[in-house]
């Protein structure tokens, strides 16, 4: 029981913050198309690492600040990131067991999943916050995991890697 | 670390007592109700009042680079540049005031001509400058978040000007911050007129900073390049008479009844650091300001006047059509009574410019 007094809190909520950040910094056009969620990957990432710390209640409330800034429906990413955390907790041994690469490709499952909440719910009340292009989002931000995972788990005392 | 299952140990790892997907299903329910009642609007009206005042540092920091990389560039302008501007700003300024000083007699000798003295739109009464604390300019979505909020009286569906045109208005309002949704946003729509013909028409964001729709003019339309959209006061957001955009481009197809009109917006949606959000009162509280500054002591009937007279706009001719409210523009067309908190006096307009 004392796993949980070593829980990495305050790293967590750190990184998210700063993915928070990453995610809402204004960018020029372009780069905005293809700009990685970083704040789900570091959901995704937290829930697998430490699903105590991390997981559901953590994504809904990223969600919600993400919902905040965007401007975008309230609850919109709280639901999408709520779904991405709730797989990530309940696959975390899966992927913790995979090598990296193949985590990507289960990102990008996860990512995809988060973006067609989001398109849905966006069909559903007739707002539209995403063109064709942000589905490059998907792609980048798999290719990005390998970075983020090396990067997040550098910021905590590696957990599953021995 | 294989031995995990399902069940009882994902109790024990969560922590919490209950299975992931029991809390999931606890926060995707939330999260549906929060969505319903924000379409909606409801009260989740004031929790995002709430959130967006916590937000506000976060969004602060968010936008220091770009404020840095501002101040950074004007810190190294040479003493030559800044006094060349201020010697523009000084003609511009001289001319102007030339202008304000015509303004008054103008406005009385117009209502005496249209004798309509109590119908006349709403005009500026007083306007505040904030500053743009980060812009969002993408294809789907024309957004500027401004360092004013309820605290400054600002409120929903307010007009925000630049010093060439109308650049959009409010939607989420903050204590300290406002989200405006701009004239370019593919959500938005402002009803406007062409000056040239009087022909009132519909102008549509088509998510570039660049760029308006005009698509439901038919293609016989009288409307060609270099035409000027002013607002056309219906809808009851804008008034009427303010300039827009200027159109660009009209393109006529044989097989198409509607005309393709692309129009560019007046306002310097790229450039602007300032903008102005702007409060409008009616003519005939107006008009009684005026003649109640003939009284011994102005200030307090006016104010009260001005303040106990929601807008007239059922009376203004352009504004009987309000109930006929674009089909376009379904969140835009709010008429706002809401008189602003009158902390100076209404004709005082130079005073509230900061």
């Amino acid at each position: 029981m004392n796993a949980r007094a070593r829980e990495p809190r305050g790293r967590l909520l750190l990184t998210l913050a700063l993915a928070l950040f990453l995610s809402v910094v204004p960018l020029p056009a372009n780069l905005d198309a293809v700009r990685p969620a970083f704040l789900t990957l570091t959901v995704i990432y937290w829930s697998v690492a430490a699903p105590r710390a991390g997981g559901i209640a953590i994504g809904w409330f990223s969600g919600l600040a993400l919902d905040v800034f965007q401007g975008s429906l309230l609850g919109e990413h709280a639901l999408a990131l709520s779904l991405v955390a709730y797989i990530a907790v309940r696959e975390h041994q899966k992927v913790r067991a995979k090598h990296v690469f193949q985590q990507s490709l289960m990102v990008l499952g996860a990512l995809v999943i988060y973006e067609c909440v989001l398109f849905a719910i966006d069909g559903w009340t007739g707002h539209t916050l995403f063109g064709p292009l942000h589905w490059l989002q998907i792609v980048t931000g798999a290719l990005l995991w390998p970075v983020a995972a090396a990067l997040l788990t550098r910021s905590h005392a590696p957990r599953w890697e021995s | 670390m294989a031995a995990y299952g399902a069940g009882a140990t994902n109790r024990r790892l969560t922590g919490h007592g209950s299975s992931p997907g029991l809390r999931f299903t606890v926060y995707a329910i939330l999260s549906i109700v929060v969505m319903v009642f924000d379409q909606r609007g409801g009260w989740v009206k004031e929790i995002r009042f709430l959130l967006q005042a916590a937000a506000y540092p976060l969004q602060l920091a968010v936008s220091s680079p770009t404020t840095a990389w501002a101040w950074i560039r004007e810190s190294v302008e040479t003493r030559e540049e800044l006094r060349a501007e201020n010697e523009r700003l000084r003609v511009r300024e001289s001319g102007l005031a030339l202008r304000a000083l015509n303004y008054e007699g103008l406005a009385r000798e117009n209502a005496q001509l249209r004798g309509l003295a109590h119908a006349l739109p709403p005009i500026a009464d007083r306007w505040l400058a904030g500053e743009i604390i980060s812009v969002e300019l993408t294809t789907l979505r024309q957004r500027m978040l401004l360092n004013r909020g309820t605290t400054n009286g600002v409120f929903e569906g307010q007009a925000v000007l630049d010093d060439a045109g109308l650049l959009g208005q409010t939607i989420h309002v903050g204590p300290w911050s406002t989200e405006v949704i701009l004239i370019t946003d593919p959500e938005h729509a402002v009803p406007v007129q062409i000056e040239r013909t009087g022909l009132r028409t519909i102008a549509v964001g088509a998510g570039n900073e660049s760029a308006l729709a005009l698509p439901y003019l038919p293609a016989n339309a009288d409307v060609k390049r270099g035409d000027l959209l002013n607002t056309s006061g219906l809808g009851g957001v804008f008034p009427a008479g303010y300039p827009v955009a200027r159109v660009e481009e009209v393109h006529r197809d044989a097989i198409q009844p509607l005309a393709q009109v692309r129009a560019v917006p007046l306002a310097h949606i790229e450039s602007d650091r300032e903008v102005a959000l702007v409060w409008f009162v009616d003519e005939r509280a107006k008009n009684a300001a005026l003649q109640s500054q003939l009284a011994p002591h102005p200030d307090t009937p006016a104010s009260a006047a001005a303040a106990s007279t929601p807008a007239a706009a059922p009376l203004a001719p352009g504004a009987a059509a309000t109930a006929a409210t674009p089909p376009a523009a379904p969140a835009k067309a709010k008429v706002t009574p809401k008189t602003p908190p009158k902390s100076e006096p209404p004709d005082d307009a130079a005073d509230a410019v900061e």
